[in-house]
């Protein structure tokens, strides 16, 4: 106790060795005596680097958002003109809009194309049922860039459907609403992002109790009602998961749109790239990041509140 | 593809009703591996026509594409950075993960739910927001951009994927080997190299190649920490711009799918056991 007391007082003064020992062994055994110490201790490396590698960037973000560009560097006075330039130019609230609709239409798009696969993986498919898991996933870990790069090949001007439909016959000029359009863009997401719907819906089905279904059935309900009454209910939490999981990242998307959006697909993020490149405003960039991620961070607590209240009622 | 259909009538009796075999279900499902698939193909498909466009009808066979793909000396230095970023963001991510998945899988922690949750981060948040958040930090502390900026930004997003292939491996093995090898005397350390190590490391394995595919592929984040060496995904974006050049890029894009396929694939086949268990473990 004595030592202990000591130490406290002068933590850098020169101290005997056997009272620096006693002060480690006691240290030590607070250290093993506790589970949770022993685990935060392990877990620390991985904790503090991501930690510090997303807490540091998105405070110097935010810093940066209430500065001034001044041609190659910045006015550090806090002003609130970046934010106030989000909210009053058109420019910037139409691309907001129009990035939530897209990637909007995109989630809906790929989950209900995502759920019948889901289902009948885990409820159709009993054997080999993880080569199946393993070919749902694994186009989503092959280049991102080159997935959507494939769609514009296909969906091209003189790409596989329009050259392939010309020379069948049945078209004579290319169709030119396939590239270049925001329809063009949400099918591009729909595929590139079917295994995050894909799989935590799959999960959800997985975990029901087959035994819940048997009983629907057994008190008279028919194949539609049980699903609506059981197995959709029950597979809420994976579809809730996929559409977050999905629509989040889809707001921020910016390849996809320069790729195969054109002018009338670009998307917010197309833009905030561009503040840190060409337009060379990086406090605008900051500013309209922060909104986007603000705007997304409100749509998601909004719609989970909203989803559980719903399921709530349900079940 | 065939025996779940064939086997389907003999299974009848066995399976309950509720999962018997559903015919429109399973062309749906078939249609949709293809709808997943297809797009992808086109890539080696156009990458072996004897012509500049991608369109039909197919010209002819021709390697020539792949031959000026293989000649060009800033494909190659591109090729050599990516492989360096992501063995390294790989080897780091995956310690990283080793660290936290058994962390989160061996020890009681109060708090463990939200620190988890910060870990799995960068799998919602968009990769423009982090990789514009990275370029401020970097700049602002006067880091030049270069391969070591964009490995930084590989290993925050590629930590939550080392996790969640790692943590299903730990919780898989029974804890009571490492209480066992304690007990006989061995430190932490040699019980963590000659036990669990061994224990998990087909999951190790998995998380490194995943992880080193995720970088190898990764663009969004090396397009913003990139200084003036280019990765691989950051040449083909640039190559983009030259309707001449296309052929080239799907020769290469089509060389590139094939390892990614491949990596994946020997990944996700290493981590089956814990797949499979997690998956017979249903009542």
């Amino acid at each position: 106790m004595n030592i202990h007391r000591v130490n406290q007082a002068t933590p850098g003064a020169s101290l005997g060795i056997a009272s620096v020992t006693s002060w480690r062994g006691k240290l030590r055994a607070v250290f093993l005596r506790s589970e949770a110490i022993r685990g935060y201790t392990l877990l620390s490396p991985t904790l503090v680097v991501m930690m510090f590698g997303m807490c540091a960037p998105f405070a110097i973000m935010v810093a940066v958002s209430f500065w001034t560009q001044h041609a190659f560097d910045f006015d550090t006075t806090f002003t609130l003109g970046r934010y106030q330039d989000v909210i009053d130019k058109p420019i910037y609230m139409a691309l907001m809009l129009r990035s939530l609709a897209i990637s909007g239409a995109c989630t809906v798009v790929t989950v209900l194309l995502a759920y019948p696969m889901a289902y009948y993986v885990a409820f159709h498919v009993h054997r080999h049922k993880l080569i199946w898991i393993i070919l749902m996933t694994l186009p989503f870990w092959t280049s991102y860039l080159l997935r959507v790069f494939a769609w514009k090949v296909i969906l091209g001007f003189n790409g596989v459907i329009n050259s392939g439909l010309k020379g069948l016959g049945l078209i004579e000029q290319p169709l030119e609403f396939l590239l270049y359009s925001p329809t063009a863009v949400v099918i591009t997401l729909a595929h590139a992002w079917a295994a995050f719907a894909i799989l935590p819906i799959y999960v959800s089905l997985e975990k029901i109790d087959r035994s819940l279904l048997e009983a629907a059935t057994d008190l008279g309900d028919g194949p539609v009602k049980r699903f609506l009454g059981v197995t959709l209910p029950l597979s809420l939490p994976g579809i809730i998961a996929a559409t977050l999981l999905i629509f989040i990242p889809t707001v921020g998307d910016y390849v996809t749109p320069a790729l195969v959006g054109g002018p009338s697909g670009i998307m917010l993020a197309n833009n905030i790239q561009a503040q840190f490149g060409k337009v060379n405003d990086w406090p605008m960039g900051a500013a309209l990041a922060m909104a986007m991620m603000i705007t997304v961070a409100v749509i998601s607590v909004v719609y989970i509140w909203v989803t559980r209240k719903a399921a709530g009622r349900i079940v | 593809m065939g025996d779940a259909q064939g086997g389907g009538a003999n299974r009848m009796r066995e399976v309950s009703y509720i999962e018997r075999s559903n015919r429109p279900l399973h062309v749906y499902a078939l249609m949709y591996l293809a709808f997943l698939y297809i797009p992808v193909l086109f890539l080696p498909l156009f990458s072996f026509n004897d012509a500049v466009y991608a369109a039909f009808p197919l010209k002819g066979f021709t390697t020539k594409w792949y031959e000026q793909m293989l000649a060009s000396e800033p494909m190659f230095a591109a090729l050599t950075n990516s492989i360096k970023v992501g063995a390294t963001t790989a080897l780091l991510a995956t310690v990283l993960g080793i660290f936290g998945a058994k962390a989160v899988t061996r020890y009681r922690m109060p708090g463990k739910q939200p620190v988890v949750f910060v870990i799995m981060l960068p799998l919602v948040i968009p990769g423009i927001i982090l990789g514009v958040a990275l370029l401020i930090l970097v700049t602002r502390l006067g880091i030049n951009l270069s391969l070591y900026t964009v490995t930084l930004g590989h290993i925050l997003i590629s930590v939550p994927f080392a996790m969640a292939t790692l943590i299903p491996r730990f919780e898989g093995f029974d804890k009571s080997m490492e209480e066992a090898s304690a007990d006989l005397g061995a430190n932490a350390w040699s019980t963590f190299w000659r036990v669990t190590l061994p224990m998990v490391f087909p999951g190790v394995l998995a998380s490194y190649l995943l992880c080193f595919t995720i970088s190898f592929d990764e663009f969004i984040m090396a397009f913003f920490l990139a200084g003036t060496d280019p990765t691989l995904p950051i040449f083909i974006w640039g190559q983009l711009r030259f309707p001449l050049l296309l052929p080239r890029v799907l020769a290469l894009g089509a060389c590139i799918l094939a390892v990614s396929f491949v990596l994946v694939f020997i990944a996700q086949w290493l981590a089956r056991p814990g797949a499979i268990r997690s998956l017979d473990s249903r009542p």
